[in-house]
């Protein structure tokens, strides 16, 4: 994104926000300490170069056991308060809230690929509204790879064979960085994307507007209606023609004395080859779709004839 | 105060030093005196470092565009691989310890030689095994797993020689547990009669330390890489996850060695930089109990944070919380460590020679390079910058900016007791300005970039990055000519430099109690130790008064005989 600041990138997330707290309060810290070492190299170095007048006279006591002692408790002090703010504010952000959406992701070399709760799927970028808790879950078809978006400070590595979950909450509109941060083979580098936070209601628009991936059997019924399928498998109609609702997964005897399980295989055959495998008491007067149908339209009616396996009629 | 009778005896040049005690190939390849050793190693680690610096070199140069098309993405990968690979294992591991502490371990405890010359000798030759087996992985075209070996990408799914690149580093991995047993024993078993536990100098503290951590924690690495070599060859499936293995197996193996490693890395620069400091402001260390027990508390803890190398890994709250706290705890040693070294200052007479700018330009970069490692122990933190360029920039801190100018102060400090000749000073003075200031100036705008998402093994990245890549490439011309600096004058100096006194610097160490450099036996009668470390002026009084260029004589820790 040519857009992005160069100098300074503000936290986009809840999470980000506590964070960049957390590294301000040590960059502060680490500055006065440096100061600190610095003021007494210099000063030191100056005042004790060989040969300087000042005076050294003789060391006292105490200088080395107090000394020593003290900046051990004061390092050690000043360490455990960091701690303690640090894993806090991990704590404070460990569990995602329970009314979070579930966006899952899935990891190979090299794209992301993702897919929203109503199954609309993306690669490389994920949609999300802004205010609103996202819960991912995540997973790798082959590497580690590592989902990083520095603008929300968020990175959870995505791992093979293994469910991993993080969760983040955007507070700001935009387009934001998405990297892989684990490497993981030749283009590494090139495997991201982007995150694009957008109002509620934008984002409600935008997820009605996609084809909803996961969402076959719905596309398919449209199909079974365009393609006349409907004019003899609908529920009740003139043509003898096999009802299909509740007929997925039915092992049905055959015009020849034989019988099949009505799977993909079976269905997808009867589309393209309709006087194969006729069902016993039925006349083979179906054409064939061979030609008509792609691939894609298979998919999407075999899907369909999948969805009816509960018994509703077919084309409603 | 006596004057240094010890060293007007030693003065005379001398015909029978170690470097012509024999002058074939032959003499040198079948040596057992550890100087020689040290000297092979020398030779080794400093091909290396060039190797490892050319990589270096090409990867900044790629780096300067977002698009850069020198190279491929796997011409990339194989380039920071190498890059990793060489400078871990074949420089930063053995650096100083198999030279200056094979060098100068018998010489400080008063031996004649380390416990076991053979194995010593042994040790180089398996270094050169596993180098030779990481040329010949370089030559037929590289290894692109990054130097961490992840799998299962390493064992199933690179298609480069990761199986030479392992047993290169596995075969290493020997080499410096043989010096690490060695060193162990030669402390144990060789100190000089007075040399008690708490007379050794800080140097041979930490080597003693740092070979405890490697005898400790590299079968682990062995071990490790031998399952990725069992799953790669065979199919042993021991990572694989489709076959019940675990990748983050991997992750716990090779951390529970590479974390312990840092340390490895890092106390010989702390043993180095303790003698500097102490030489040099002519003073004694300040809190040396305190130092000895940090680095024995350093090498302890250090074993058990390597959790925090996988915070975003995939590891239950709990355990990270552990690891956490377990990291902050092991950075008070450090902390104590930096606050000695600068109180070490007070109340000194202050040389600024060469060495010194080294040590003082070390605690400078070995401070930022510690405190950015409690932004890395603090989770919210760690899990924003881990795998981006604030790590890198992070351990680039502690183990250039650390131990790579400890090296080169060690470098100048002992170089006229190694070679017998001074190095130019004024010369080397310039090249550790140039060190520390290219060195900031290439690793800073890291931390930076890292922060707003510039991801580490990247070829290709966001435009928004380029003018911290521009700026980082750009110093590291200042720091590679920094490099190279040395490698001029001290050759220089090898012909024409001026004839090196025993003691030219007055320092206490026995080391100094020799002639520079030492003949073949190391001392001519056997020394006896009557007093603590860096005894430069009487314990409550400061160093008295000098002249400009007029060290304040003192007693050796030593009298000979």
């Amino acid at each position: 994104m040519s857009g992005s600041p160069i100098f300074w990138l503000p936290a986009a997330s809840t999470e980000g926000a506590r964070t960049d707290h957390l590294f301000f309060l040590l960059c502060g810290i680490s500055t006065l300490i440096v100061l600190l070492v610095l003021t007494l190299i210099v000063t030191f170095a100056i005042r004790y170069r060989h040969g300087s007048a000042a005076p050294r006279g003789r060391l006292p006591e105490f200088f080395r056991s107090e000394f020593e002692i003290g900046w051990t408790a004061a390092t050690a002090f000043l360490f455990l308060f960091i701690f303690w703010w640090a894993s806090a504010a991990q704590l404070a952000g460990y569990a995602p809230p329970p009314d979070a959406i579930e966006m899952h992701v899935t990891a190979k070399q090299w794209m992301f690929k993702t897919q929203q709760p109503n199954g609309a799927r993306e690669i490389n970028q994920l949609h999300m509204p802004v205010d609103t808790p996202v819960r991912l879950v995540m997973t790798s078809q082959d590497v580690i790879h590592s989902f990083w978006v520095p603008a929300f400070r968020f990175k959870r590595d995505i791992l093979p064979g293994r469910v991993t979950q993080g969760w983040f909450q955007a507070t700001r509109t935009g387009t934001f960085h998405l990297f892989c941060a684990e490497y993981c083979g030749t283009d590494h580098s090139e495997m991201g994307g982007e995150v694009i936070v957008m109002p509620k209601a934008d984002y409600a628009a935008w997820t009605a507007a996609q084809p909803e991936g996961d969402d076959l059997g719905k596309a398919g019924g449209k199909l079974f209606v365009k393609m006349g399928c409907a004019g003899c498998h609908a529920g009740s109609n003139a043509v003898h023609a096999p009802n299909l609702a509740g007929l997925w997964g039915r092992t049905i005897p055959l015009a020849d004395g034989s019988s099949v399980e009505v799977d993909e295989r079976y269905v997808r055959d009867s589309i393209l080859q309709p006087r194969r495998e006729i069902a016993a008491g039925y006349e083979p007067i179906m054409p064939s779709f061979q030609g008509v149908a792609s691939e894609a339209d298979l998919t999407r009616l075999v899907a369909y004839i999948r969805s009816l396996a509960t018994g509703e009629d077919a084309g409603q | 105060m006596t004057d240094m009778t010890a060293e007007s005896g030693l003065t005379a040049p001398r015909s029978d030093t170690y470097l012509n005690h024999g002058s074939t190939l032959w003499s040198w390849l079948t040596t057992t005196d550890h100087k020689r050793i040290a000297l092979l190693y020398f030779g080794s680690i400093t091909l290396f470092f060039f190797i490892g610096g050319a990589a270096a070199t090409m990867i900044r140069l790629e780096l300067i565009s977002p698009n850069g098309a020198l190279f491929t993405n796997d011409g990339y990968n194989r380039l920071f691989t190498l890059h990793g690979v060489i400078m871990v294992w074949f420089f930063l591991v053995p650096s100083i310890p198999t030279t200056f502490g094979n060098f100068l371990l018998p010489l400080m405890i008063g031996a004649s030689d380390v416990a076991f010359p053979r194995l010593n000798l042994f040790s180089w030759y398996l270094n050169t095994v596993g180098g030779l087996l990481v040329v010949a992985c370089l030559v037929l075209g590289g290894v692109d797993t990054g130097w961490t070996f992840y799998t299962p990408f390493s064992s199933m799914f690179s298609n480069s020689y990761v199986f030479l690149a392992v047993a290169a580093v596995f075969v290493v991995g020997f080499s410096t547990i043989a010096t690490g047993v060695n060193f162990i024993v030669t402390v144990h078993a060789l100190r000089a009669p007075g040399m008690t536990w708490f007379r050794l100098p800080l140097f041979v503290w930490t080597q003693y330390a740092t070979a405890i951590v490697i005898i400790l924690a590299t079968p682990v690495l062995a071990i490790s890489l031998a399952l990725i070599a069992a799953e790669r060859l065979f199919g042993l499936p021991i990572f694989d996850p489709q076959h019940g293995g675990d990748p983050v197996l991997f992750q716990h193996l090779f951390w529970f060695y590479s974390h312990p490693a840092v340390y490895i890395m890092i106390l010989p620069a702390f043993g180095v930089v303790s003698e500097l400091i102490a030489c040099f402001s002519r003073r004694q260390v300040f809190g040396y109990t305190a130092m000895v027990w940090a680095i024995l508390g350093i090498s302890v803890i250090g074993f058990f944070v390597w959790g925090h190398h996988m915070f975003v890994a995939g590891m239950s709250p709990f355990a990270a919380l552990v690891f956490s706290f377990l990291s902050f705890i092991v950075a008070v040693p450090s902390a104590i460590k930096v606050f000695n070294w600068t109180f070490t200052l007070y109340r000194g007479q202050i040389y600024f020679e060469a060495p010194m700018l080294y040590a003082l330009g070390f605690i400078g970069l070995f401070t930022i390079g510690g405190l950015t490692g409690l932004f890395t122990a603090s989770l919210p933190i760690d899990v924003h910058v881990t795998d981006s360029y604030f790590v890198v920039a992070h351990f680039h801190y502690v183990m250039v900016g650390g131990s790579v100018s400890a090296f080169f102060g060690a470098l100048h400090f002992w170089w006229p007791k190694i070679s017998g000749r001074m190095a130019p000073d004024g010369w080397a003075r310039f090249a550790a300005i140039l060190m520390f200031f290219g060195f900031n100036f290439t690793f800073f705008p890291q931390f930076v970039m890292g922060y707003l998402g510039m991801n580490r093994r990247y070829h290709h990245y966001a435009p928004e990055f380029q003018i911290y890549h521009v700026a980082s490439s750009m110093g590291a011309v200042i720091l590679a000519a920094a490099y190279l600096l040395p490698m001029g004058y001290l050759t220089w100096s090898l012909f024409r430099g001026q004839k090196a006194r025993a003691n030219p610097w007055g320092a206490t160490g026995l080391e100094w109690q020799t002639s520079s450099p030492p003949p073949k036996h190391n001392f001519d009668q056997r020394p006896v130790v009557t007093e603590r470390a860096y005894v430069y002026h009487p314990d409550q009084e400061s160093p008295r008064h000098e002249e400009p260029n007029a060290r304040e004589p003192h007693n050796p820790q030593g009298q000979r005989g």
